[in-house]
């Protein structure tokens, strides 16, 4: 009996998981008709897409492994590869030389704000979400102060064309033609019209490795481990403190690269802008992809790229065939990304509740079985 | 002078640590502030009418956070939720041809119901999912904002003064409410002394709605709702209600929001939909902090102090600043000084049972 | 080892205080390499705070140290913290487990002492970039298992097991450490069922042949008599005996554990119990289920007498305080429960309230508190919310307004009548120290007027001169108020000196109900009875 329930709850527990990706399977395969688009059309945005956004996706899943849950403070990282490629347009180093300087040049920025951000973090155990998503609003402000107000002045920017007029900050788009899209073409590839960015996908696939092997490594365990019962692992002898520290840097550090790879595709920086929604379309996707707040899988991140950017793709054009008025489905999807959260959310949360009142009605019954045996 | 320098050090820290450093930073910020101001050109009595307007806005919505900190829900990053149902309440009271003070009235009795509706699927949300409320509060909030941008398109007004004029149909982003109730709290008894302006109804509005909290604090429920807050699990062993409790502070919560949306309207004298929502929450959550809440402990004096505070930096900063180093950083420090502000509450340990 | 003939382990007159209160006096301990010893005692003997003093404990360094000093093979060591005693050779299991649970027993075995590869990139960036090494991994717990003697599946999850295997890979994590020699057991078979109890005893011989010494702390004598060569009996702070096992047996373990030297008059109510004895039955608890995590409480059934103060004993996770807890409805409980002729709903601490029932918690700062509140609302709230006092009404009961006069004036009658130290009735009630803050949690009892009260623990954890004025305050309100008292204790003695009858309850059931003034070896043969 006890066996059956176990698979049963461990089946709920499945069901539960797949609820979210079965939704959005659903709402892909209804608008999908209705939006007309061609195949060979959507295929080849949901390829682009993943060459964009799967880099920054993957940044998340370290915080999640060491229990620290969703990032929201990825957009540190995300700001720090803004800064690498402005200055970088700014020295006009083009194309994969001037990504990779730019990458260089936002590691140390994502390092600093990585440890800033953790060590917030360790201050505010239990409400580590609510917190990095502060700090990314705080860091944003101080982003503002650096780029509308230092760069200029303080730090010297030479060109007209991506400083305002006023002599200082830098303008609310910055171009990146010399750049756009040069990782992707670096290996072309054409299947039957549909453009596949091999380069991109390469170092994608590098990075899924990278975290495979580190999920192998010591660090790895004792993130893991932390991330499950902090207090055990730092009874073993294991810094806990310091290892969240440095799972916040990896994630942190890991942003920025995938903002840069993110950046190249779309050909240009909106300056004030670009970061702020990327966490959140980011750790939309991942949800989507079937992965909570606690658990969270490669193979989530991929499913989630692919379901959420269809969703993004066909919800505006199906949604303006419907109504009439196009704002209808762009509204929709911002609605659907902070649904999907708000419902990862709520599922996580109600789930700790459950398994603990599992163990209390687990105990009663068998006390109340070994009570009729008397 | 060494010791002088000591004693005024340690009554610095002593300072310091009552009243949290942001906080003071914050406050002497301020007053630098006013001091300068009429060095670099600008006129003291219209920057205090500015600041005394604002705080007549917001509030109310400042005060709104003040039952849920009470019951141990935490900040209430859900604010946009109560905003949408006055906002529900301001357009339904337009298009049902309400004018002058009879449509700011209308307005409060038709947000109400919603109010109380949505508060109560709120609070029975968060009664499900205690310890994470804040995190959930924020996407609650934004869920519904981005739900509405879709209802303020679809739902059938009518209104010429409200949809847009080519489509005739779907709701503006902004909708002017002069003919309706743009300033009618303002204007009763306003006092104008020279550049001096005191929407003297506006703060009796807000005095009467903080008055009101603070006599339900002193009731036996409200008394209750603070023991929920201060050890929910000493309320139950005392016969509480613990869940009930909690979700009247939301309802009271997301009422408040919806009455503080509309009198910031009033003021204002737009009515402002679609993201506008959005952003409201932070400043409202930042507010309460600076005036010296935490998580777990508010007060009215807390909403007061917090929201003549707030609103002075957002004021006063892009005057001064502006004129004095020809930069309008204004915005950057707003974002720095508020987040900052909400940091620095949460990484405190919460006292006591928590 | 320079040695050659030094015990393996040597404590010698070890003393310890808490701020003043001694706990451990004059303990002199030797284990032989190899050899088994069985630490007895109550709850409160010292038997925990010795074995931390050993383990290096932090909160034994934090609360000022301890005097004496400890050899192990002959050399003088101090422990600045566990790990410094583990790099030593001392392995302990706690009672608590200390286990990852989504890991393996494997990967738990190993926690934090992983066998690693290295590789290029822990090179440059340390040696945290090693990656596992799992072949060495799953040799390694396997050896340790071996070594132990009980088969635990080295691949399953720990949250997938049950208990007694949670317990088995601990005791193999201390095992796979190769320098162990002395491992400490902390009630390792209050988690087992009778086989896996069995099997435990049975490695426990093992490892000792295998030249490892063990201290085995347990309440089941039966299992010391098994397998220990020596037993060491504590009582309060003092060793009190240490013997062969083959020379005591369980009846002398038992006499020892409680007796006292010179044997106290017992009641000084028990004058008057026996007209108490004639008392109608006020409640009755009928096969009471209580799931109080660390508490269960099975079967209980239990009834009191109008008028008498009844005294529930029993050795710590007993389950003795789950039956207060239970009944106020503080955790999920089944049974029946008559007060008065009237069944009192289970589950809803609001009923038993009504019922005009009150509960001293023994959580003070969990349950009993609202810590960051003034002493004001601490006394008055229970009774404001359910019986309506201290209020004023407005427009005709609408408002119910807090009647801060009528507060302050219930709150000072019980700073004095109780001597509460404080500096005003608005202090907050964190500030108050153990003692007085008990003091609060009793006065917001009264305050209730209850006809029922239930006091768990009354004395734990504040200093003499309070525990004094405490029982002396709950015998007066029993007496003057015709109060029914239940007081929950570990403390036998205090419950022989207050109670008219003490129910003892061990492993979750009544053992038995005696008068207070029966001997103390009676009442400790009860406690030690159905243990688990």
């Amino acid at each position: 009996m006890n066996e059956k329930t176990m698979r049963k709850a461990k089946f709920g527990a499945f069901l539960s998981r797949a609820s979210v990706p079965m939704m959005f399977i659903i709402i892909c395969a209804l608008c999908i008709p209705i939006a007309g688009l061609s195949p060979n059309y959507l295929v080849n945005e949901i390829v682009t897409r993943m060459g964009r956004n799967s880099f920054l996706i993957l940044s998340l899943l370290i915080p999640i492994m060491a229990g620290m849950g969703l990032n929201f403070g990825m957009t540190l990282g995300a700001m720090a590869g803004e800064i690498g490629l402005i200055l970088v347009s700014d020295w006009q180093i083009v194309g994969i030389p001037g990504m990779v300087l730019a990458m260089i040049i936002s590691v140390p920025i994502s390092i600093l704000l990585g440890l800033f951000c953790g060590k917030i973090l360790n201050m505010a155990k239990g409400r580590e979400m609510i917190t990095s998503y502060i700090i990314s609003y705080f860091i944003n402000g101080v982003y503002q102060l650096v780029v509308l107000y230092l760069m200029g002045s303080v730090i010297p920017i030479k060109h007209g064309s991506i400083k305002l007029p006023r002599g200082y900050g830098i303008r609310n788009t910055v171009s990146l033609l010399n750049m756009r899209q040069h990782l992707d073409n670096l290996i072309p590839l054409n299947i039957k019209g549909v453009k596949v960015p091999v380069a991109t996908f390469i170092v994608i696939a590098v990075l899924c490795l990278v975290i495979v092997w580190f999920r192998r490594t010591k660090l790895g365990q004792d993130m893991r481990a932390v991330g499950q019962d902090m207090e055990v692992a730092r009874d073993a002898g294991i810094n806990v403190e310091r290892t969240r520290i440095i799972s916040i840097i990896i994630s942190t550090v890991l942003a920025g690269i995938g903002m840069v790879i993110y950046l190249q595709n779309m050909g240009n920086i909106a300056t004030y802008s670009a970061h702020s929604q990327i966490g959140m379309f980011c750790i939309a996707a991942l949800l989507v992809g079937g992965a909570s707040v606690d658990k969270a899988s490669i193979g989530n991140v991929f499913l989630g790229v692919i379901l959420f950017h269809l969703m993004f793709i066909v919800a505006p054009r199906a949604g303006a065939y419907i109504t009439g008025d196009s704002m209808i489905g762009e509204y929709f999807r911002v609605f659907v990304s902070y649904a999907v959260i708000t419902i990862a959310l709520v599922m996580y949360e109600t789930n700790k509740r459950r398994v603990k009142s599992m163990e209390g009605e687990r105990l009663r019954l068998d006390q109340e079985k070994e009570g009729k045996d008397e | 002078m060494n010791e002088t320098k000591n004693k005024e050090k340690s009554w610095l820290r002593n300072l310091v640590e009552s009243f949290g450093l942001p906080r003071l930073i914050i406050t002497a910020f301020l007053l630098i502030l006013l001091i300068l101001a009429p060095f670099v050109g600008a006129d003291l009595p219209t920057q205090i009418s500015n600041i005394i307007a604002r705080f007549s806005w917001n509030g109310i919505l400042v005060l709104a956070m003040v039952p849920m900190v009470h019951s141990g829900c935490g900040l209430n990053f859900g604010l946009p939720l109560g905003i949408i149902s006055g906002l529900l309440g301001a357009t339904l009271s337009i298009e049902f041809g309400f004018t002058g003070a009879m449509s700011f009235v209308m307005a409060i009795v038709i947000a109400t119901p919603f109010a109380l509706i949505f508060g109560t699927g709120y609070g029975w949300l968060l009664n499900k999912i205690k310890g994470g409320e804040m995190m959930i509060a924020t996407y609650v909030g934004f869920s519904s904002v981005s739900l509405m941008c879709m209802m303020w398109l679809i739902l059938p007004y009518k209104s010429p003064n409200m949809v847009w004029g080519l489509a005739g149909k779907g709701l503006r982003t902004t909708i002017s409410l002069e003919g309706y109730y743009s300033q009618v709290l303002a204007n009763i008894l306003r006092i104008k002394i020279g550049n001096l302006v005191i929407p003297t109804g506006t703060l009796l509005f807000f005095a009467l709605l903080a008055a009101a909290i603070w006599a339900f604090l002193h009731t036996k429920t409200g008394t209750a709702m603070t023991a929920v807050g201060s050890n929910p699990v000493f309320a139950r062993a005392a016969g509480i209600n613990v869940d009930r409790i909690r979700l009247l502070s939301v309802v009271m919560s997301t009422w408040l929001a919806a009455i503080g949306i509309l009198v910031y309207e009033q003021g204002f004298g737009f009515v402002q939909l679609y993201m506008a929502p959005f952003y409201m929450a932070l400043p409202a959550v930042s507010a309460i902090l600076i005036g010296g809440a935490s998580v777990n402990k508010a007060t009215i004096m807390n909403v007061i102090i917090g929201t003549i505070l707030f609103q002075g930096i957002v004021t006063m900063t892009p005057t001064v600043m502006n004129n004095m180093i020809h930069m309008d950083m204004s915005e950057v420090i707003r974002i720095i000084a508020s987040n900052g502000m909400i940091l620095y509450a949460l990484t405190r340990k919460t006292e006591g049972s928590k | 080892m320079n040695n050659g003939n030094a015990p393996l382990l040597e404590m010698r007159n070890i003393k310890k205080d808490f701020f003043g209160n001694q706990v451990l006096t004059d303990i002199n301990l030797t284990v032989h390499e190899g050899e088994v010893v069985g630490l007895v005692g109550e709850n409160g003997a010292g038997k925990s705070t010795l074995m931390r003093i050993l383990f290096g404990a932090d909160m034994i360094r934090e609360t000022g140290g301890y005097g004496g000093e400890v050899l192990l093979n002959g050399q003088k060591v101090q422990f600045n913290s566990p790990f410094d005693a583990i790099e030593a050779g001392i392995g302990m299991v706690h009672q608590e487990f200390s286990l990852i649970p989504g890991f393996s027993t494997t990967e738990n075995i190993l926690l934090n002492r992983e066998p690693v590869k290295k590789n290029l990139v822990s090179e440059v960036f340390g040696d945290r970039m090693n990656t596992l090494n799992r072949t060495m991994m799953d040799e390694r717990a396997a050896n340790a298992i071996e070594m132990m003697g009980v088969k635990v599946d080295r691949k399953m999850i720990i949250s997938d097991m049950p208990v007694g295997h949670k317990q088995f890979t601990e005791i193999a994590r201390e095992l796979s450490k190769e320098q162990l020699k002395l491992l400490i057991l902390d009630e390792p078979t209050a988690v087992l069922t009778e086989k896996e109890a069995d099997a435990l005893l049975e490695s426990i011989r093992g490892m000792a042949k295998r030249g490892i010494a063990i201290i085995f702390i347990t309440h089941r004598l039966q299992e010391i008599m098994a397998v220990c060569d020596k037993v060491v009996v504590m009582r309060d702070g003092y060793v009190v005996s240490e013997e062969a096992s083959s020379n005591t047996s369980t009846a002398i373990i038992t006499r020892q554990m409680v007796g006292r030297d010179v044997d106290q008059p017992a009641s000084a109510a028990s004058s008057d119990a026996e007209e108490k004895k004639d008392a109608p039955v006020i409640l009755s608890v009928k096969r009471l289920w209580v799931d109080m995590p660390g508490e269960t409480v099975r079967d209980v059934s239990l009834d009191v007498r109008e008028g008498e103060i009844l005294g529930i004993g029993g050795l710590a996770g007993q389950g003795k305080l789950g039956i207060p807890n239970g009944i106020m409805g503080l955790y999920p409980a089944g049974g029946t429960v008559v007060f008065e002729g009237k069944e009192i709903p289970l589950n809803s601490p609001r009923s038993c309230l009504d019922a005009s029932f009150a509960f001293v918690s023994e959580d003070r700062r969990g349950v009993g508190l609202l810590l960051d509140e003034s002493l004001e609302w601490n006394i008055a709230f229970p009774a404001m919310q359910i019986q309506n006092r201290f209020l004023k009404n407005y427009l005709g009961g609408l408002v119910k307004w807090r009647d801060e006069k009528a507060i302050k004036e219930v709150t000072d009658k019980y700073i004095s009548e109780l001597a509460i130290r404080c500096t005003s009735s608005k202090q907050k009630a964190k500030e108050l120290s153990g003692g007085n803050q008990q003091k609060v949690c009793l006065a917001k009892a009264f305050a209730l007027n209850p006809r029922m009260l239930f006091v768990s623990e009354p004395t734990r954890g504040i200093d003499v001169g309070a525990k004094a004025l405490v029982l002396e305050a709950l015998r007066r309100f029993n007496r003057e108020n015709g109060v029914t008292v239940v007081i929950v204790s570990s403390e036998l003695e205090e419950l022989r000196s207050s109670c008219d009858r003490i129910a003892i309850v061990s492993g979750g059931r009544v053992a038995g109900v005696l008068p207070a003034s029966s001997s103390v070896e009676e009442l400790g043969e009860l406690m030690l009875s159905q243990v688990i």
